[in-house]
């Protein structure tokens, strides 16, 4: 088990009376791929922001490999950012922007914890044009020495922004939703490489995006925030096939979330039908939400059906057609690769590991009804806009 | 579609040829001859006389682009710290210093070095409090002379005060202009890279804000060099620039228009060499001062 490098303790952030993280708890691992999951506003890069230094948090510690940060300032802190529009220095070449944090004198070993003792040290040139051509290599950038960064593309400077944190050797890089100004297809090349460079610099990556199948991709462990508080910590597999909540649940991939009563250990209700799922350890009777993934649904005929309903609109997307089926006024979205046309009546079949049972939350009739898809389908495929400063 | 757009710059192409490039044709005409009487009455006869007679002048010259480059730099060192400090702050802050920045400019210049020459006589308001304070007899018993007042009128300083006070807002907007546009998160990315925040202004503010300094340096220099208004009622006739030798020329005593016209030549000449090297520095950024 790697061992833990930084903690947040009870650490709370409001601006102008607003709680923008509500005493949050979290520690990262070192060597370790972290994603901060949430929509905008939910507190992910003010986070990532307090582990930067950048901001002081109103309330609770910071800890770094043990020691109490809150008072470093940003410049002393052993960790670099890659910042969501780059930042990248428009007077230097990329050959310079990679260089400057390297040509600072740096405190030595330690100094940060123990001010008034200024050692610093100073790299040579010659070591200075080692690790920046090694790193402009890692980041497949050789030749660019001494273009101008403005002339490059989004992910070229994108590859910069990266070669200038890692190139200081930090212990932990912090990266600020660095692929949302990246075309689809760029950034899944990306996803690759920040993942590659992440295993072959052997650093924890503490990564903050609204993009779930970004996190999801790339992420040892996946941490969804919503309203400044954390909603779950766990692995990708954990957050997709068991979320705590709605909101988790609903976030994280598409979702029919209904309600339902759990009448025994491993028997749910839902529409006043008995299914059999693996889920235990509630009450008897105890109300629930129930979460079905619609690639779990299998459609059979209305006979055989466990549940039956009638198709609303039908959407080809490819691999498969994205069904809306009325059950009892209740819709969900199905996805499947046989085509039912509108107004056919079909039955629906869930195996007992299709069904995920979760506690009421206050989360719980927000999310998970597909009754005005239409809208809701634009909303998950727009762009989400650029949410830097929502936060601050 | 292209052609009708150009159609646009009519009116400025014109005005550009009617009041810029023609006048200077003269001017040029003008500095490359003389009047010479002839039966015929007086006619332009071409000669080069009229610059190398300038050579009398050289004091001139030389006590204008030093002046004017001592109020550069005062305005420089005045104005950058003003401008860093105004775009730091708040808009409330920033609102009520820009006002007090353009207040005196909105009033007539010649008033504004009027009331500089109230202040500075040797009887003004200034010499006048000191006096009142004691500072005039505790200066003559320090070091044991017998003044009435501080000579401030008709002095270089005075002079380069007039300038600094007239042009200190045109080193300000420019800075200030550049360093609110500086983003945030360049500075943020420095202290991430380790700089504190000395090595912050010095590797990146500082050089982001270039283009600011060359504008408000050319947008300070180039009034301060030719100015004749300044000098002539602050220095009192004995501080005599460029200005007032050329203002001489074309309607003082001294009237030779050729001369004049020789003279402004240089002086635009050497102007336009000490703002191309300025440029330089700015890294082209500058260049649309120059028009």
């Amino acid at each position: 088990m790697s061992k833990e490098l930084i903690r947040l303790k009870d650490v709370t952030m409001s601006f102008d009376g607003e709680t923008v993280l509500d005493n949050l708890n979290i520690y990262f691992n070192d060597k370790e791929f972290l994603t901060l999951l949430g929509p905008s506003g939910c507190g992910k890069t003010t986070t990532l922001r307090i582990i930067g230094g950048f901001q002081t948090p109103t309330s609770g510690d910071v800890f770094f490999d043990g020691v109490r940060i809150n008072d470093v300032p940003p410049h002393l802190r052993k960790v670099n950012t890659v910042f969501q529009k780059y930042a990248l220095f428009p007077h230097l070449n990329v050959y310079d922007n990679v260089a400057f944090g390297l040509r600072i004198p740096k405190e030595a070993d330690g100094g940060a914890d123990k001010p008034g003792k200024r050692q610093t040290v100073k790299l040579s040139k010659s070591e200075i044009d080692a690790r920046v051509r090694e790193m402009l290599e890692i980041v497949s950038l050789k030749g660019f020495e001494h273009r101008s960064v403005t002339s490059l593309s989004g992910g070229q400077q994108q590859r910069v922004a990266i070669a200038r944190a890692l190139v200081n050797r930090p212990k932990v890089l912090l990266l600020d939703e660095p692929l949302g100004a990246l075309d689809m297809r760029l950034r899944k090349d990306m996803q690759q490489e920040l993942k590659r460079i992440q295993q072959q610099m052997e650093i924890t990556f503490i990564y903050v995006t609204h993009d779930q199948e970004e996190a999801l991709a790339m992420s040892d462990t996946v941490v969804v925030m919503n309203e400044g508080k954390i909603q779950q910590i766990g692995t990708p597999e954990d957050i997709y096939n068991e979320p705590k909540n709605a909101f988790v649940a609903d976030f994280i991939g598409e979702s029919n979330i209904v309600d339902g009563i759990m009448r025994e250990d491993r028997v749910v209700e839902i529409f006043n039908r008995r299914f059999a799922c693996l889920d235990a350890g509630f009450e008897k009777d105890e109300p629930v939400d129930v979460v079905i993934r619609p690639e779990d649904v299998d459609i059979v005929g209305e006979a055989e059906g466990q549940l039956r309903g009638v198709v609303t609109s039908v959407t080809f997307k490819g691999v498969h057609y994205d069904t809306i089926v009325d059950f009892y006024g209740f819709k969900w979205l199905i996805q499947t690769t046989d085509y039912c046309p509108v107004d056919s009546h079909i039955g629906i079949r869930i195996d007992p590991d299709g069904i995920h049972v979760m506690k009421k939350s206050k989360y719980s009739g927000m999310f998970g009804d597909y009754s005005s898809y239409s809208e809701e389908y634009d909303e998950i495929n727009r762009e989400e806009p650029e949410v830097s400063g929502d936060e601050e | 579609m292209k052609n009708k757009r150009s159609l646009f710059a009519v009116p400025y192409v014109i005005w550009m040829a009617l009041f810029v490039v023609i006048p200077i044709i003269i001017m040029l005409v003008y500095s490359l001859t003389v009047t010479v009487d002839t039966a015929q009455g007086e006619v332009l006869q071409g000669s080069l006389s009229n610059f190398t007679g300038m050579t009398l002048y050289a004091s001139v010259f030389g006590r204008s682009f030093w002046l004017a480059l001592v109020a550069t730099l005062i305005c420089l060192a005045l104005g950058y710290p003003a401008a860093y400090l105004m775009s730091r702050e708040g808009e409330g802050f920033k609102r009520v210093a820009m006002a007090l920045i353009m207040l005196p400019m909105w009033m007539n210049f010649l008033l504004r070095t009027y009331s500089w020459m109230a202040i500075l006589e040797n009887n003004g308001l200034l010499n006048q409090l000191l006096r009142k304070l004691g500072i005039i007899a505790l200066y003559n018993r320090l070091t044991g002379s017998d003044i009435e007042y501080f000579q401030m009128i008709r002095t270089p300083g005075a002079v380069v005060l007039g300038m600094v006070y007239n042009y200190l807002p045109f080193m300000i907007l420019p800075i200030y202009t550049v360093l609110t546009k500086l983003d945030p998160k360049l500075i943020e990315a420095a202290q991430d890279l380790g700089a504190n925040s000395a090595t912050v202004f010095r590797r990146v503010t500082l050089p982001l804000s270039v283009s600011g300094i060359v504008s408000g340096v050319t947008m300070v220099f180039v009034p301060s060099v030719s100015t004749f208004a300044i000098s002539r009622l602050l220095g009192g006739g004995t501080q005599m620039m460029l200005g007032d030798l050329i203002e001489n020329q074309f309607l003082g005593g001294a009237y030779n228009p050729h001369l004049g016209a020789a003279i402004s030549m240089v002086m635009m000449v050497i102007v336009v060499i000490c703002m191309l090297v300025m440029n330089h520095f700015g890294d082209g950024e500058g260049e649309a001062v120059m028009l």
